[in-house]
């Protein structure tokens, strides 16, 4: 086991002369001494930059530096305090996460263009500058970061709390903040507590830059939500109305937030996988995908490559019911009623496949770290192939009567546009990004479980209106039948779990011969298997965009820290920007266009 | 006692219960409505509807009837009291009355002859608005209110060529009494010399009953329920029945303005043929607006009122300026 084990060996990446790229950038420009390079067991070149020098750095590699990093994929923050195996790295209390994205970077250098700045804080009271006047979407980031972990940002426009209610006490992604309902207080909901929490929920239109009145009119301030039929689960957006013009909007998320971080510092990493799935309850098995890779880059797990074609064909077949369940609503919301009665039974006939595969429809949680579940059931092909033959010709159908309409054309081609540079400059990942014609998916950028050996088109649109990212997501569904038959025809044999002794559950064959594997195999199945200490991550081109797992282990039995970008997060955060000044039938498109979960939001 | 049953009393009670078993008859029908659209819906969406009280589910109407009259009938604690218990009785009695006009046969209708005809039509259709316009402001809601607004402005915008639609027949017929527009059906029905106005009303009567795709006032996917998200119980039932006796009085207007109304082959030699013939017409219509539903997303709001104003208003009035002209070179000839 290698639980005691020193922290990892350095990573070849930091033998000099063999240095990552914007590495050897950032040393020439601001010096080797300004940095601290941190190994890690996924590829992205992570620094420690001091405080003081944060907002330096950061500006220089948006603005300043060659083929510039635009786009803030993540932000957050780890409570370090309690961390053993820290090996080397600055003395932190808190430490502070930037992930930065550069795309035209990664598609050249095929999934280098990636880079995480840290910066080290400490006290009880962490505090550090605001980047949002450098990226527009840093600010619900931050808001989290200090909902969350009580971090402050100096210089943020309105840093309140985001996923928990207002009223709330302490800051739950802090290590002394207990992790089990046994460890509070009962819940009692008496007439003032409610009163207090509906006196929280009152929106102030000044605490947000609003006026209440122009010059010679009031302005309505309407609740869209948290329960409203077009806001696709408990989502609020508080509507300045001039008319039915809409002046500016605040978008009000958290009322779906699970602590699912929090969950996995409690889970075992194995037992972890089935909160997983209810991130983006809609993509399934896609969710476990970047989970198990993150872990086993951890473990150092080397898949067979009937795993991996298997967790692919699986994570294709829940992009399509996600993307049909989002076509289905996008007509639906554009005001047509029959096309999602069609694509239910669609979905329902995929569901079939999955559940005579996984056992389970909507979260199989049937991935594994080092394999899947089970192997694949005797006559899956025959069901899988039925599939494949059935859903193109609906495919044309739903073109041909829905996308093809008139009317759904004028309510939505020009309606809710943005184009590239707004789309990466607020951190839009996935048909959302591909819709205004930038070529970036994952699967072909940096491909992981063996993409690389598939054949598929990436769909782009080229106005990035409503319009585009309905037909672009039509378009993937065809690609991803696609990639189903290539898996279909081209299934390899071979074991459906690694031989590594952190596989788990472990094989159960070899469990009896000895008394090694045994205790082994006890151990995995009872405390869950230890992770040696080590950070890694993994990006994956989900259904709604890039979903990454970012995963600390500490040597133990659960994770340290474990970090879920979401896509929908950010995408959210985008709709005042795209909706100012247009009428609330188009905010609705727009939501509809989106395609996001609440639950991959608010986690 | 003798003396009370004078043939012009007795002439009375008559055309009484006439009335009355036309008004019952459209109100059943149009509350039977709700079964006939759910089911064929269901059809179209390779779903089954409701298929579970009595025969084919027929008995769902009568079930919704018993919950919706004992549900209790609950007023939200901000409403304009009178305003809101009255809008949904003007919905419910002007789409009601609207039906005095038509023949349903020759001798079938309850004021089929009256000499102002269409144009109480066009009176009821106006006063119809109140309804959602009442109904939306009482309730002190934003999204009713938002409804409401959306109502006003569409209905106003729609039934300024709708009357202009119509007024091709009405110069063909010289007459604005219903029963006449039948008769002069005789030869041929106006569909044919009145296409154009044919379609222009009957946009204009899918957007006075506010059905698909002309529901913005009550647009689910962005007001919620639009004007009368507030209500609930008999008051609810009534806007949804008013709704449902708009689409049978829209479709019976389109049949008789346009149709021949109760005129079919051989119906003089068999008068019995002349209420099938309006029947059967009627709801082809009836399931022609369902159908729309079924088919059509909903424009938006804006592009509703550009369609009437810049596309509907001046195709009406190429057709009523087309008619005249036609009109005036047979007489001059």
């Amino acid at each position: 086991m290698a639980a005691d084990d020193a922290p990892a060996a350095p990573a070849p990446a930091t033998v000099p002369g063999t240095l990552p790229e914007v590495v050897r950038e950032l040393y020439a420009r601001f010096g080797e001494n300004a940095f601290l390079l941190q190994p890690t067991k996924d590829d992205v070149p992570t620094l420690w930059v001091g405080k003081d020098r944060l907002l330096e750095v950061l500006s220089w590699l948006k603005t300043g530096i060659a083929r510039p990093y635009r786009m803030l994929l993540d932000l957050h923050a780890m409570d370090e305090r309690l961390r053993r195996h820290r090996g080397g790295l600055p003395p932190s209390d808190f430490t502070v996460f930037y992930h930065l994205l550069s795309v035209e970077r990664d598609v050249q250098t095929r999934g280098r263009g990636d880079v995480r700045i840290k910066v080290a804080l400490t006290g009880d009271k962490p505090g550090l500058q605001s980047i949002t006047r450098l990226f527009a979407n840093a600010n619900w980031y931050e808001r989290e970061t200090w909902d969350l972990f009580g971090i402050d940002f100096a210089g943020h426009p309105n840093l309140y709390r985001i996923l928990l209610p207002r009223y709330w006490k302490g800051h739950p992604l802090r290590k002394d903040y207990p992790a089990r309902a046994t460890e509070f207080d009962p819940y009692m909901l008496d007439a003032a507590r409610e009163d207090a929490e509906q006196e929280a929920l009152l929106f102030k239109p000044e605490e947000w830059g609003m006026q209440r009145a122009s010059d010679d009119h009031d302005f309505m301030f309407l609740n869209l939500g948290p329960n409203h039929p077009s806001a696709h689960g408990a989502f609020r957006i508080v509507l300045q109305l001039d008319g039915e013009e809409i002046v500016d909007c605040v978008p009000d998320i958290g009322y779906h937030h699970r602590g699912a971080e929090k969950m996995a510092e409690r889970q075992s990493w194995h037992t972890y996988i089935p909160y997983t799935d209810r991130i983006d309850y809609l993509g399934g098995v896609m969710n476990n995908l970047p989970y198990v890779l993150t872990v086993e880059k951890l473990a150092g797990i080397e898949v067979p490559d009937r795993v991996k074609t298997i967790r692919i064909m699986m994570t294709e077949f829940f992009r399509i019911t996600s993307h049909l369940l989002f076509l289905g609503t996008y007509v639906q919301d554009v005001g047509a009623m029959t096309p999602i009665f069609f694509m239910f039974t669609d979905r329902m006939k995929a569901y079939d496949v999955i559940e005579a595969v996984t056992g389970f429809r909507m979260h199989p949680a049937w991935f594994r770290i080092g394999g899947v579940a089970q192997d694949l059931p005797r006559g899956w092909d025959k069901l899988v192939r039925e599939f494949v033959e059935w859903l193109p010709r609906r495919l044309d159908e739903y073109e041909k009567a829905a996308l093809k309409n008139g009317i759904l054309r004028a309510r939505t081609i020009d309606v809710a546009q943005y184009n590239a540079e707004e789309a990466v400059e607020w951190g839009v990942t996935g048909p959302g990004l591909r819709a205004t014609g930038v070529n970036y998916d994952l699967r072909k950028v940096r491909p992981y479980s063996g993409y690389e050996n598939f054949e598929f088109e990436v769909p782009l649109g080229r106005k990035g209106d409503a319009y585009d990212r309905a037909v672009v997501r039509l378009e993937e569904m065809r690609q991803s039948v696609r990639i189903i038959k290539q898996c279909l025809d081209n299934m390899p044999a071979g074991p459906y779990k690694a031989d590594h002794p952190l596989t788990c559950p472990p094989p159960r064959e070899r469990m009896l011969q000895d008394i090694e594997t045994l205790i082994t195999h006890f151990l995995d199945v009872s405390w869950g298997p230890v992770i040696p200490p080590g950070e890694s991550s993994q990006l994956i081109e989900a259904t709604k965009g890039i979903n990454s797992y970012y995963c600390v282990s500490d040597g133990s039995t659960t994770s340290y820290r474990t970090r879920i970008r979401t896509p929908s997060f950010p995408h959210l955060q985008m709709i005042p920007y795209i909706i100012k000044g247009s009428m609330i039938a188009d905010l609705i498109m727009l939501l509809a266009s989106i395609d996001f979960v609440m639950a991959d939001v608010d986690r | 006692m003798s003396a009370l049953f004078t043939p012009q009393v007795i002439a009375a009670l008559i055309a009484m219960v006439k009335a009355i078993v036309i008004l019952l008859g459209v109100v059943i029908l149009a509350a039977m409505l709700i079964w006939v659209e759910r089911r064929l819906l269901g059809v179209w969406q390779d779903r089954y509807g409701p298929n579970r009280v009595g025969p084919f589910g027929l008995g769902q109407v009568v079930a919704d009837m018993i919950k919706i009259f004992f549900k209790e009938d609950w007023m939200p604690p901000f409403v304009d009291k009178p305003t809101f218990v009255i809008a949904p009785m003007v919905a419910m009695t002007t789409m009601m009355l609207g039906f005095v006009l038509v023949p349903v046969t020759p001798t079938w209708g309850v004021a089929p002859h009256l000499n102002v005809g269409i144009l109480l039509f066009f009176a009821l259709a106006g006063l119809a608005v109140y309804a959602v316009m009442l109904g939306g402001l009482s309730s002190n809601s934003k999204y009713a209110l938002l409804g409401g607004l959306r109502s006003a402005a569409q209905m106003l915008s729609y039934e300024v060529f709708m009357g202009v639609a119509a007024m091709g027949v009405v110069m063909c017929t010289g007459s604005f009494t219903l029963a006449d527009i039948v008769d002069a059906q005789k030869g041929c029905w106006f569909i044919v010399p009145q296409f154009l106005g044919f379609c222009t009303f009957s946009l204009a009567a899918i957007a006075t009953t506010h059905r698909h795709p002309f529901d913005l006032p009550e647009a689910e996917q962005e007001l919620a329920a639009g004007y009368h998200t507030e209500y609930s119980g008999m008051k609810f039932g009534m806007f949804f029945v008013a709704e449902y006796v708009g689409v049978v009085l829209v479709s019976a207007l389109l049949t008789t303005l346009y149709f021949g109304g109760w005129r079919g082959p051989f119906v003089d030699q068999l008068p019995w043929l002349a209420f099938p013939y309006f029947f059967v017409k009627t709801s082809i219509f009836i399931m022609l607006f369902i159908l729309l539903r079924g088919a059509l997303p909903r424009p938006r709001y804006d592009q509703v009122m550009d369609g009437g104003w810049k596309f509907c208003l001046p195709l009406a009035l190429l057709n009523l300026l087309g008619t005249g002209a036609y009109l005036l070179w047979k007489q001059g000839g």
